[in-house]
Formats: C-alpha cells, sequence, structure tokens
C-alpha cells in the first residue's frame, strides 16, 4: 500500500498511471466482502482518470504538478453524507435512497480540483449516528481484517476502504469520535480539524454545531496533504473561521514537546491491553525528549451526557427535512393518509431505529419546559469543558490517550445496549465539544491483531501542532523503539 | 356575570411582517425582490431558488448584510437600540412550505428593541400618542402552498424572502390608532427604501393581537390575535368587529379562549383558526449553522447618520419652510411618492406657491388618489401640471373651484394625454373674470331685477350680500373672482 507521495514518483516514473490505478480501485472493489460502499461512480471515476492521465502528459511533460494539484490522479472515496451533484447520497438511510443532489460539497469540490478521483461513496452509519456502523439501511461494513467485527462508526465504510485497500484515502465525518473511532479500529490515521476549518456546506448534517469533515488515510502526511487541500474559509459556511492554515507541516516533533496525559482517561473500563499501549508510547515519547505532564480534565465524566442532549437535540432539528415533502421516501401508506400529521408519521416511520431515537430525545430537551434543564445546560457544561481544555494547554501542546477503551467488538455485540455503545466514544466526545482538532494514529495491535490507537488533541488551529505531534507517534509505532 | 353596563376598552398589540427590498433572498444569492412592474403571478415557479432555498439536505444559510443593513435602519427610524449581538434561532414546525421543518428567525436575543412611533391622531391630527415597539427582529419567510382540485404544489420562489417583524407593545386603545401606527410604520419603511409597499404582494402584512377589558383594569384581558390582515381599513375593521364580538361574549357571561383567528372581509367577521391549545411548540434554540449577529457601534451610527428625511422630519421642514398647516404638511408627507411630488412642483412653480400645491394636494388630489387606490407616481399627474396651477390660481387667472375642476378633468384624462393645464383653462374657458368693467353691468341688472332684496339688505340684513353674490356668480358661470365680486358687490349695494 502506497501513500500519497509514492504513488506520485510512480506516476512520475511511468510504472503506473493515475487510470491504470483507478481500475486496479474498482477490481478491488468487486471483489471486496466487506460492504464499505453504497454507491460506486465507476463512469464519473474513470472519466476523470482517463482525462487526467492524458493532461499528465500533454499538459504536465509527464511530472505530476505536486503544487498545483497536491492529489493529482489519486483515488479517493467519499462518506456518503456528502454530497455530489448528480451522485446519489444516502446518508445510508432508506429516507434518501433516491436522493441526488444538485450540487456538491465544497470539500469535496476542492478535492477533486486538486486532482483527485472519486471511486464511490461510502458506507456509514445511518444519518451518521452510531459507533459501529452497524446502523446502515444498507447493511453493516465489515472490519477490514476481521470479518466478523466492526469497524468503528460512525465512518465504518472510510475506515474500511482505507484500511483494506479499496482506495488510497477517504473523507470522513466526526461529530463525536466518528473519524476517530474508526480509524483506532481500522488501523488507519483519521484526523478531525478544529471545528470550522472546514467547510460542512454540502455535509448533511448530523449536529451542526460538532461536524466536521476529515481525512482518513494510511498515513500523517497523506492525512496532511488532504487537509491542507480542504482547509479554509468558505463563504458558503458561516461557521468556518478565517484563520490562517499555513500549510500543513508534518516533520515529527518530539524533543520539548509538551504532552499531555489527562488522568480522567485513564478509567477502569479500559482494556488492559489498551492502556499498555498507550502507556507505552507515552514511555516512547518520554524517550524521545518529550515531556509528559500530567493534566486533570475535570468535567470529563460529564462528556457523553452533555454530548447526548447537544448532539440529539440538533439531530431532531436538521432531520426535520426528511417529511416526504421534499425530501425522504414517500411510502404508498403515506400516500394514502388522510391528513397532514398521519402523512408525516409515515413518512417518517422509515428512519432507522437509531436515528428516531435520537429525533425523539432530541424533540423532547428542546420542548418547551425542558429547554432549560438539557439543552440550555448542556450548553453551559460544554463552555466549562471547553475552558478544561483551554487551561491543559497553557501547561502543554498537545494531549494524548486511547482513543476508545476498546478495540474493534463483535458484530452485534453492543447493538442492543445504546448506552454501551454510546460509551465507546467516551473518550473522543470531550474534543469534539471543545471543537479541538484532534486525531487517532495507530499504534499497536492486540494479542488478536486488532489495531489499537492513540488519540492527539491540540489547541484550536493548531493543527501543525497536531500532524507534527502524530507524524512522531507513527514514526514511533512503525520503528518499535523501546523504551 | 358582568354588569351590562360595563364600559370596555380595546387594547391592541400588532406584529407587522416587513418584506426587505433586497435583491438577493436572506441566506441565500437567490432572487428576492420582483421586477419593477411584475407581480408574483408573473414568476415562473419555483424559479427564484437555489438548493439553500429548497432546504436541500447539507446546505448552509449565509446572512445576507443588505439585510441587515435594512433591518438595523427599520430600528434607528423607530427610535429602537440596536443590539450589538443578536441571534438566529430556529423556529420548529412541519408545514409543507416550510422546506428545512424550522424557519430561521431571531427568539430571545432580537436585533432591534425598545423603540416607539408617534401618531398623529383626530381630524386635523393634532392629536398625539406614542406606541412602543417591543422589538424588531429579521426572519426568513416560508414559501406558498398552492392548493389545487384533489392535490397540493408548493411553490418556494417566496421561500427565504427577508422580513423584519415589528412587534409593537400593546398600546393603542382604538382601531383608529392601529390604523395610524400602521400607516406611520409603512411610511417610515417606504421612505427609507427599505421595503417596496407593495401590499398586493404581501410587502407588509399585519397580525393584530386584540383583548377587551373593563375601563380602568390594569391586567389584560384574553387575547385573541388576527392574523395576516393585508389592508389598514380591514385591520381597523377587524379590530372593531373582533372588539365587539369580545364584547357580546362577555356580557353573555362566556370566558374567551385564548386563539388566532381570521378575519373575513366579505363577511366583515373573524374566525377561530386554532385555539392554544392546538398551538405548536416550537422548541426554539439557537441555530447553530449561524454564529451570533455581531454589529459594531460605529457601523450602527454610520447608519444612523445616513438615514433619510423621515415622514416626520419632513412635515416639520415643510410646516417651516412653506408655511403649510400640520394637517396638510402630514398629509403631504405620509406617503414618500406624494412628498417628493410636492417638493418637485414646488421646485418647479417657486417656493412661494407651496401653500397653494400643498392645499391642491393634501385636498382634492389626495381623494382623488385615495378613491382610485393609488399612489401619486402611478397616474397622470406631473409637477409642472399643479406648478401651473398655483400660478394660474395666484394670479388670479383661475379660480380655486376651477383648479378642483381641472385637477379631476387631468386625472379622468389619464396617461394618454399629455395634458397641459393652460390648454384645459383655454378649452374649459374657464379664466376667471378679474375685468370690473365687465362685472359692472352684470351687478346692476341683478340689483335692478331684485329691488325687494336690495331694500331688505339695505334696511339691515346683510347676509343678504350672499344672495347676490351667488346670483352674480352664476351670471358668469362661475368664472367671476369671487373676492372682486363679493367686494364689488357689496359696494354697489351700500351705493358707494
Amino acid at each position: 500500500m502506497k501513500t500519497i507521495r509514492e504513488i506520485h514518483d510512480a506516476f512520475d516514473a511511468g510504472t503506473t498511471s493515475p487510470l491504470v490505478l483507478t481500475k486496479k480501485y474498482f477490481d478491488a472493489i468487486a471483489q471486496s466482502r466487506h460492504n464499505a460502499f453504497i454507491t460506486v461512480c465507476e463512469s464519473r471515476a474513470l472519466e476523470q482518470a482517463n482525462r487526467l492521465t492524458d493532461e499528465l502528459k500533454s499538459k504536465h511533460g509527464g511530472k505530476v504538478p505536486r503544487k498545483a494539484q497536491p492529489l493529482f490522479g489519486i483515488p479517493l472515496a467519499i462518506k456518503d453524507v456528502l454530497t455530489i451533484d448528480g451522485v446519489r447520497t444516502t446518508c445510508a438511510s432508506k429516507m434518501l435512497e433516491n436522493y441526488v443532489p444538485p450540487y456538491t460539497a465544497t470539500a469535496v469540490k476542492k478535492l477533486e480540483d486538486a486532482g483527485a478521483i472519486t471511486l464511490g461513496k461510502l458506507n456509514m452509519d445511518e444519518f451518521a449516528m452510531g459507533s459501529s456502523n452497524e446502523n446502515s439501511a444498507f447493511g453493516p461494513v465489515l472490519h477490514p481484517t476481521h470479518l466478523d467485527r466492526v469497524p468503528g462508526g460512525s465512518s465504518g465504510g472510510s475506515g474500511t476502504a482505507v484500511a483494506a485497500d479499496l482506495c488510497v484515502a477517504a473523507l470522513g465525518t466526526d461529530t463525536g469520535g466518528s473519524i476517530r473511532l474508526p480509524a483506532s479500529f481500522c488501523g488507519v490515521v483519521g484526523m478531525k480539524p478544529t471545528y470550522g476549518r472546514i467547510s460542512r456546506y454540502g455535509q448533511i448534517a448530523f449536529a451542526s454545531s460538532l461536524d466536521q469533515i476529515g481525512p482518513m488515510c494510511r498515513s500523517v502526511e497523506d492525512a496532511a496533504l488532504l487537509y491542507e487541500v480542504m482547509a479554509g474559509v468558505d463563504p458558503f459556511d458561516s461557521t468556518t473561521a478565517n484563520v490562517p492554515v499555513n500549510g500543513a507541516v508534518t516533520a515529527p516533533i518530539t524533543k520539548g514537546l509538551r504532552v499531555g496525559v489527562p488522568r480522567e482517561y485513564f478509567i477502569d473500563g479500559i482494556e488492559p491491553e489498551v492502556k499498555a499501549a498507550i502507556e507505552g508510547m507515552i514511555e516512547k515519547l518520554k524517550a524521545e525528549g518529550a515531556q509528559i505532564v500530567p493534566v486533570s480534565l475535570p468535567h470529563t465524566p460529564y462528556a457523553v451526557a452533555t454530548y447526548y442532549i447537544v448532539a440529539v437535540s440538533e439531530a431532531s432539528s436538521n432531520l426535520s427535512r426528511f417529511d416526504g415533502v421534499r425530501f425522504g421516501v414517500r411510502p404508498k401508506e403515506a400516500i394514502e393518509a388522510r391528513s397532514l400529521s398521519e402523512f408525516y408519521k409515515k413518512v417518517r416511520a422509515n428512519f432507522g431505529t437509531e436515528v428516531k431515537r435520537r429525533i425523539i430525545l432530541g424533540t423532547f430537551a428542546l420542548s418547551s419546559g425542558y429547554y432549560d434543564a438539557y439543552y440550555r445546560r448542556a450548553a453551559q457544561v460544554r463552555r466549562l469543558m471547553r475552558q478544561d481544555f483551554e487551561k491543559a494547554f497553557e501547561q502543554v501542546d498537545v494531549i494524548v490517550s486511547a482513543v476508545s477503551p476498546s478495540t474493534a467488538f463483535k458484530l452485534g455485540e453492543k447493538s442492543k445496549d445504546p448506552l454501551r455503545m454510546y460509551l465507546t466514544d467516551i473518550f473522543t466526545i470531550p474534543a469534539s465539544l471543545a471543537g479541538l482538532p484532534a486525531m487517532s494514529v495507530p499504534v499497536a495491535e492486540d494479542a488478536q491483531g486488532l489495531s489499537i490507537g492513540m488519540q492527539v488533541i491540540a489547541p484550536r488551529f493548531q493543527e501543525n501542532v497536531l500532524f507534527r505531534a502524530g507524524a512522531a507517534i507513527e514514526r514511533l509505532a512503525q520503528v518499535g523503539v523501546a523504551s | 356575570m358582568i354588569d351590562p353596563s360595563t364600559e370596555f376598552e380595546t387594547v391592541i398589540g400588532l406584529e407587522v411582517h416587513v418584506q426587505l427590498a433586497t435583491e438577493s433572498k436572506i441566506f441565500s444569492t437567490a432572487r428576492a425582490r420582483l421586477e419593477p412592474g411584475k407581480s408574483v403571478a408573473d414568476e415562473v415557479v419555483n424559479a427564484n431558488t437555489t438548493p439553500v432555498d429548497a432546504g436541500h439536505p447539507g446546505t448552509l444559510p449565509a446572512l445576507n448584510r443588505k439585510a441587515v443593513e435594512y433591518a438595523i435602519k427599520t430600528g434607528l427610524a423607530t427610535s429602537c437600540r440596536i443590539n450589538e449581538k443578536s441571534v438566529f434561532s430556529r423556529k420548529q414546525y412541519f408545514y409543507p412550505d416550510l422546506p428545512k421543518g424550522y424557519q430561521i428567525s431571531q427568539y430571545d436575543q432580537p436585533l432591534c428593541e425598545h423603540g416607539f412611533l408617534d401618531l398623529e391622531l383626530g381630524e386635523n391630527g393634532d392629536r398625539t400618542k406614542r406606541v412602543g415597539i417591543t422589538r424588531i427582529h429579521m426572519e426568513e419567510d416560508a414559501g406558498k402552498n398552492v392548493h389545487l382540485a384533489g392535490f397540493s404544489l408548493v411553490n418556494l420562489n417566496r421561500a427565504g424572502t427577508p422580513l423584519v417583524e415589528v412587534v409593537s407593545e400593546p398600546d393603542m386603545r382604538t382601531s383608529e390608532e392601529a390604523g395610524a401606527y400602521l400607516r406611520k410604520l409603512y411610511s417610515i419603511v417606504t421612505y427609507l427604501g427599505v421595503c417596496d409597499g407593495n401590499l398586493q404582494e404581501g410587502n407588509f402584512r399585519c397580525d393584530a393581537n386584540v383583548s377587551i377589558r373593563p375601563k380602568g383594569a390594569t391586567q389584560f384581558g384574553t387575547r385573541v390575535e388576527i392574523k395576516n390582515v393585508n389592508s389598514f381599513r380591514f385591520v381597523e375593521k377587524a379590530i372593531e368587529y373582533e372588539a365587539e364580538r369580545q364584547r357580546q361574549v362577555l356580557l353573555s357571561g362566556d370566558r374567551l379562549v385564548q386563539e388566532t383567528r381570521l378575519y373575513d372581509s366579505q363577511k366583515n367577521q373573524t374566525f377561530s383558526m386554532r385555539t392554544k391549545e392546538e398551538a405548536d411548540d416550537y422548541r426554539y434554540f439557537p441555530d447553530p449553522d449561524l454564529p451570533p449577529l455581531m454589529i459594531a457601534s460605529d457601523t450602527i451610527e454610520k447608519m444612523r447618520a445616513e438615514l433619510p428625511e423621515l415622514p416626520d422630519q419632513k412635515r416639520d421642514r415643510f410646516m417651516n419652510e412653506f408655511g403649510l398647516n400640520r394637517y396638510d404638511a402630514g398629509q403631504i408627507t405620509s406617503s414618500k411618492a406624494m412628498a417628493v411630488f410636492f417638493e418637485s412642483s414646488v421646485t418647479a412653480a417657486g417656493a412661494s406657491h407651496g401653500k397653494v400645491i400643498a392645499n391642491l394636494l393634501a385636498g382634492e388630489t389626495t381623494r382623488l388618489l385615495n378613491e382610485a387606490g393609488v399612489e401619486i407616481a402611478a397616474t397622470a399627474f406631473q409637477p409642472r401640471h399643479f406648478a401651473d396651477l398655483a400660478k394660474l390660481i395666484s394670479e388670479k387667472t383661475i379660480s380655486a373651484t376651477a383648479a378642483k375642476q381641472i385637477i379631476g378633468i387631468l386625472h379622468s384624462a389619464g396617461s394618454a394625454v399629455a395634458a397641459d393645464v393652460n390648454e384645459i383653462v383655454e378649452r374649459e374657458g374657464m379664466k376667471q373674470v378679474n375685468d370690473l368693467s365687465a362685472l359692472e353691468p352684470i351687478i346692476d341688472g341683478i340689483i335692478a331685477a331684485n329691488p325687494k332684496q336690495v331694500e331688505e339688505f339695505r334696511a339691515g340684513k346683510e347676509k343678504l350680500l350672499g344672495f347676490f353674490v351667488g346670483q352674480a356668480m352664476k351670471a358668469t358661470q362661475g368664472k367671476a373672482n369671487p373676492a372682486m365680486l363679493q367686494e364689488l358687490v357689496s359696494k354697489k349695494l351700500k351705493g358707494e
């Protein structure tokens, strides 16, 4: 499996081409049993690949235009929560099984403008709600190497597709850990930028104040490349920040790096092998000259509860538009409805169980008389959590922890117990609530060969620090430097 | 049981939706404003939409800065405080004309608060009353459902049109006050140019909250909201009907229910649409797609300095500059089109003619315009017509009566005729007779023909002067200069 830089070198050498590579990926997708893709865009992708292969010779003299088009000829796959003009976009929901958007998401447009080829749309949890990718109307995605296990969610298709070499890199979206968790379970690098860094225009909203698009890749360097292409202010998204991106730097840094270790993230429920792997990497960092600083994030115990109020409240609102009038399916029994409210009931019965659960919870939390006790209170706690991080970052450059208390679990293992499922995201949720950039870097495997990811969190808009620390961890994990 | 002799007072608060005249919509680049001379019916259904207006999944709102500017100007012109921070919230309910399932509005932190309007009331507009404005907030309009036989369609051309909602305090007590409030607010937003003011197209829509209570009571009665009445006169009538209905309900011993009612202008009745129990819980919460709207105080001050002359200021200036009385000045400045027309006429005629022109415009012209229900700009009237009329009147070439007739002729001639006042005067033979030698024999003749009346007059019955003047005016077919005629008749009768 090659990185983007290696593929570009191969293009330069003429040993492969965008077209050859693209065809190779369609073969791999056809043979894969992972159910990672919902829609494959073969003719569209081959057209892009053909054009780029021609241009490589005719326009660029056989040399990849790395500066102008940093993703030249690179086959990517896109989580099916992002729109592409003319390409079916389902959000893994029955509600949108026939939805073809008339416009392209800003992030996808930027990738394609940078020369990327879009192989297709990736499976996910319905409306990005889930931690195992079992909540898809198109069936669950399987773990890349252990087919009886989940890839993590909600960007499970993205994690599996990258790990199983069904694309070079993928886009995921992260609301409470939906990039970092599958990256950790699948053994790839997954990065969630600062809230406001990448335009959400064209990302079908789950929880608008938390949603962020991010890359899932084979290396920190690849992730930085995709990030840099997508980052920046967008007039179509008022929540994007006008903060300079300054290019993504991935030179590993350990010496003098102040690494915070939050005591609240080393709890009882964490699997011993996961704990050992994270502690082992912390030791390696220390051995390489990093300064390890114990920090405290005292409001961490409230994170999951806070998240499940904010996220479901926003979701209940965002998903209102799927009412069968313009968006959402309109089954026969809905057409025969005798009143408008009966019509809505019949249409909205077509959401999956988890989505329905969250809409109901969110509707309740925003109801008159409950708003102050739930949504307003959650917003207040959220501010406190942000302050926790601000205080910690006065002492440290990055904070590290496990991504999840466990490695990839078996299909069906937690799907009947929503509360246990929600706790899978216990370590990723705080950075989401605080809007901080965070990343999952594979650091080890457990005895069964299941990947363990380390989470790195940086201050707002300090993605460069995040990449440099991530690159150091990636290097240390690969060379296996012993403490 | 309420004592049947109880005197009630009506308590009225108004909520007005003002459509802002921005070129594009409040959160998208789609066209929001009608092309001049076109009506909503001329537009291709759903043509004025982008994926944002249609609520496509994944789209986001991007706030139109011009709409914010217009909203701030509305707030400044109504003496509101402009909040440096305001917040957009989602008002959530399901309806086919609402593509996102929520309307983006402002809820607990509106853009403008604590303003007021000063109203002129009574025959001559000399009684004044201050009505408080609670708040002015920005929001997007919904689309429109079109109901056909057996099915309905949705037109989203209006979805996302920028609105401000102006909410008054419950300070009004009569339908006259409510009407004056609406006319004042209407004239302000059209003066500012922030609203095209097209009532037929729903540019300015009013909901009225009406309750009654025994005179002297301090507690409010049960409130009824009358929705979407789009003519000032109908608002007044709806309020009158509703206050009387409520009085009857109370006197009959029943209780009023808090509800929303609709006004049927043909029957002049209100009828129940829904009661409070059926009302939605809108589940407002701050829209996470839009950061709080921050307005720097120097931006507010800059806009304040740029405000155009408003109706009250113009009225006071006209009174000072041209010596107009309050009533005429108020009439002329109540519509921007009329004020502009007046000033052009005065420019053409000279400032000394201001008072005469104001008289013609505030009197006969306004009467004709109101009758036809049109603005002066939409008629054949030209400023030069009034400049000419004023000159002819002050030169005593025509009488005020003739001027009125000419205004009528100009009005009925329509725009096809490039009418000229002097020509009309010639054609219709309206020149006033100012020539003493021409009047003298006529008066002599009348005196000779009415010896009895002459005798009575000379015996002290001075009011018979009017009889002689009238006879003489008749004989000159109304063309005699009335002042001159009166003086001459009086002289002759007295034998001077």
